[in-house]
């Protein structure tokens, strides 16, 4: 049901935006309103979740060590899977931020005959995942010639190696490749693996629906659809600058290529593509493993009913005294 | 009830039903869940809508407004606690932890896989907390919060013994541990325990301990211990109890005092502290270093946990050592100086036996059994002579909580790497961070869910048999009480001829002592290799 509802509301608002152009002529709205709209609601969204989970204590400091801890001189510590300082912790987040640490563990569990539990390693989740987000990156990089006039150094780089192999005429970016290949691979997984298609939803498709059509309207605009790449330089100068300009040259496909990008960043800050932030703020991983050595405090403890020693005296005194235990009441 | 045979048992289907999760209704099958929570037990701590109930009725008798106190109680904890709200809100159900959850692996069953678990309570959260949710509804993921959707919750929140290992693997680390401490929270809230875990709460309160023991029961039972060490050892040790102004309060889990083969573990500790003459108390009152209410919420928790500070304080001891114990150590370490600290009235823990400062607990001022023992071990403070333990083969299973909430490996190794000559390690994804559960952790151990208990231990007794088959491993060593107490069925059942032991029961085997008896027998009243005929 998910993956159907998610198939057909992305394939809904590519139609929504190709009647909005090409009959309507509603170019404005679609150029320069919505990706505004979109821009602000995306930057204002993902500041609000961010300040909300940062509103909530983090009441007790909970890391999941994952190597040997802070012991004696003689023993190894390991200080990325179980750091004891927050340099230590930076250095964990690192690794998990920017190489995915913990998906790289990943094994897949197999019962045989025997019986035989097994335990192979998997890195196919952690490249595909590590595929598609750098690719991601690399590409939102190279939009930014668009941005900018001039064109930065550094953007002219990444572009150049993207288009190393000069394949064709406009020059093929790996780039574009390695994104689809990927996206493709995590939407098949979904469909194919039974246990993960089990616990797929609708806010799990529509995200691998969105980004996959905006990765294929881009190919198509870029190397199939032509358009006027001139007058879409002026347009997002104008959004930038904000003295937006609609030039007549431009063609539906960058309308349709714009809106989706637009209900991507739209549809970022409330949806699970939010663990993009939230990675940072998670108490298993950001926090050092000191809990002896560093008294941690919960802003909101307080103090409970105990069953007091005076109490437990009075229950069992004369007990204690048969067995010839100390009291402190006679 | 006659346990499921292991062949049955291992016929595990893993695919998951054909009609989606939340239109698939859960069956409550015997075997696999725990008894509910007695209305004695519930009020004894003044615990909310105490009643007798039974987990096979159709009405589990809540009040009135349930709907509301359950979800008062989820808006509540999304708000104090950072790690429950992030965990409810970021999970891109990846499925990485699906095939790291030994009942997942047991049993099949995809309720089990750690983010279905998660999504039974997220799918409420997201009908009463989000905007998506509830304007969406089950599009979103969203679903109304109705007795059957509780008693699933129920069903897998007591499916889940929060070993965390399934948060090593999470790209986020999101902590199932989490979501059922605080899914456990809610249904208290309405008088939803199990009894094993109720029961021991109680006993705790009123006597200091899970199992009840009073304190004339404890020293009987230290009597019994010093007989039976004078009897192998020649030696009569002294424990003293509730004694002020000892240098060291110790405090172990009450179960090592109670059942074999724990008994032999704190026989052990009798032992190796004797030789060392340390200055160290037992007390009656702070007799028990774990804590079910851990299990219940975190207020039963700290109600439960105040004792062992209070105690210290009471005896004027410097500093606190704590016995072999799994869940004891993640309160330990991980809870208990932020409920009760600053702990100003204890000292910086030093060992007075070889001088060692344990910097890494200069706060909280507990040192673990396992942290003291290497370390003297370590300063060659004790004589020992491993060919005592040649009689065992043994490889050591990390317990959850030592493991992934304070990564303890070494220490432990250390000691057994020093006591006896033949030790084999498990395969690699089954030992250390990736360790399994015995099946049986959290408040789980009880008996009447023993098929939960078989199919989530399958992972661990799995690995146990590899190395059994392949280099002979006879004895399993741990230091957690709960695996004492549930790896001995797990073994017999997967792997017969494996038998388990507490750490610090090879280290007192491997003592030698000043003044000892020629040692014929281990603790156990079993011959030590070459003892045979004697």
């Amino acid at each position: 049901m998910g993956l159907i509802f998610s198939f057909f509301a992305v394939v809904a608002l590519g139609v929504i935006v190709f009647i909005g152009v090409k009959v309507a002529g509603l170019r404005y709205l679609f150029g320069v309103i919505i990706p505004y709209a979109a821009f602000f609601a995306f930057l204002i969204g993902v500041v609000y979740r961010v300040m909300q989970w940062a509103r909530v204590p983090v009441p007790f400091r909970i890391p999941t060590t994952a190597g040997q801890g802070k012991s004696f001189d003689w023993i190894k510590q390991n200080t990325i899977d179980n750091p004891s300082t927050s340099i230590g912790v930076i250095i964990r987040m690192a690794f998990e931020v920017l190489l995915f640490r913990s998906l790289f563990r990943n094994t897949k569990a197999e019962l045989r005959d025997g019986p035989q539990l097994s335990y192979g390693s998997t890195k196919w989740l952690w490249m595909a995942g590590l595929a598609f987000h750098y690719t991601f990156l690399i590409i939102l990089i190279r939009h930014l010639r668009l941005f900018l006039e001039p064109i930065p150094l550094p953007i002219e780089i990444v572009e150049a190696l993207d288009g190393f192999f000069q394949v064709g005429a406009p020059v093929l970016y790996i780039t574009d490749l390695i994104f689809l290949g990927a996206v493709t691979f995590l939407f098949l997984r979904r469909v194919v693996v039974p246990q993960v298609r089990y616990i797929s939803l609708a806010a799990d498709y529509f995200p691998l629906f969105l980004i996959g059509a905006i990765g294929v309207t881009g190919v198509l605009m870029r190397y199939f659809l032509k358009t006027d790449v001139v007058g879409i330089k002026e347009l997002t100068m104008g959004l930038i600058t904000f003295s937006p300009v609609i030039p007549q040259t431009i063609g539906t496909i960058f309308y349709i290529h714009l809106f989706l990008v637009s209900a991507l960043f739209a549809y970022f800050p409330m949806s699970k593509l939010m663990h993009m932030a939230g990675v940072f703020l998670s108490p298993t991983r950001n926090l050092a493993n000191n809990n002896r050595a560093v008294m941690h405090v919960n802003p909101w403890n307080y103090p409970v009913k105990v069953h007091t020693y005076a109490e437990y005296e009075d229950d069992f005194r004369d007990k204690m005294k048969a067995a010839g235990l100390p009291v402190e009441k006679e | 009830m006659a346990d499921p045979k292991p062949e049955e048992l291992l016929k595990i289907d893993f695919k998951p039903h054909r009609t989606g999760w939340m239109d698939t209704p859960t069956e409550l099958k015997k075997g696999i869940f725990c008894y509910a929570g007695k209305q004695k037990s519930l009020e004894t701590l003044g615990m909310p809508n105490p009643r007798a109930w039974a987990v096979s009725d159709e009405d589990w008798k809540l009040p009135e407004n349930w709907q509301e106190i359950f979800i008062e109680g989820l808006r509540e904890r999304v708000s104090k606690y950072r790690s429950f709200r992030l965990f409810l809100d970021i999970c891109v159900r990846c499925g990485a932890c699906a095939d790291k959850c030994h009942y997942f692996i047991g049993s099949g069953d995809p309720k089990n896989m750690p983010v279905l678990r998660a999504e039974l309570l997220r799918s409420v959260y997201r009908k009463y907390c989000t905007t998506s949710g509830k304007i969406m509804g089950k599009i979103a993921g969203a679903r109304e919060l109705t007795t059957d959707v509780l008693k699933e919750i129920w069903y897998y929140a007591y499916q889940c013994s929060e070993c965390r290992r399934c948060s090593v693997f999470c790209p986020y680390g999101i902590d199932t541990a989490e979501i059922t401490i605080l899914a456990r929270e809610l249904l208290n809230l309405l008088g939803l325990n199990i009894e094993w875990i109720a029961g021991p709460v109680a006993n705790c309160w009123n006597t200091g301990n899970h199992l009840g023991l009073q304190p004339h029961t404890i020293k009987d039972i230290f009597e019994m211990f010093v007989d039976d060490i004078e009897k192998i050892t020649g030696i009569r040790v002294n424990p003293t109890f509730n004694r002020k102004g000892a240098e060291i309060l110790l405090v172990v889990p009450s179960g090592s005092l109670f059942a074999d083969p724990g008994t032999y573990t704190t026989m052990g500790e009798l032992l190796l502290f004797h030789e060392l003459g340390l200055d160290y108390t037992w007390s009656t009152f702070a007799s028990e270093g774990g804590d079910f209410g851990f299990f219940t919420s975190n207020e039963v928790a700290k109600r439960l946990h105040s004792k062992i500070y209070e105690e210290a304080k009471r005896l004027k001891v410097k500093w606190i050592m704590g016995g072999e114990c799994g869940h004891m150590w993640r309160v330990w370490h991980q809870y208990h100086n932020t409920w009760y600290g600053p702990v100003e009235f204890l000292e910086e823990p030093v060992s007075p036996i070889t001088g060692t400062k344990f910097e890494n607990a200069k706060s909280n001022k507990t040192v673990h059994i396992c942290e003291f023992t290497a370390d003297v071990i370590r300063n060659n403070k004790i004589n020992l002579d491993k060919k005592r333990n040649d009689n065992l083969v043994v490889t050591y299973h990390d317990s959850c909580n030592t493991a992934r909430a304070m990564g303890f490996f070494e220490e432990p190794r250390y000691i057994i790497n020093s006591v006896c000559n033949k030790f084999y390690e498990m395969p690699p994804n089954t030992i250390r961070e990736q360790t399994f559960c015995c099946g049986s952790g959290s408040g789980l151990n009880a008996s009447e869910d023993i098929e939960l208990r078989l199919r989530g231990g399958l992972p661990r007794a799995n690995a146990v048999r590899h190395v059994h088959k392949k280099y002979g491993v006879n004895m399993l060593a741990c230091i957690c009480a709960i695996d004492r107490a549930t790896l001995p069925p797990l073994m017999d059942y997967w792997v017969p001829g494996v038998n388990v032991t507490g750490v610090h029961e090879m280290v007192a085997n491997a003592l030698v002592m000043k003044g000892e008896k020629k040692r014929t027998t281990n603790l156990r009243g079993d011959p030590l290799p070459g003892m045979e005929g004697e």
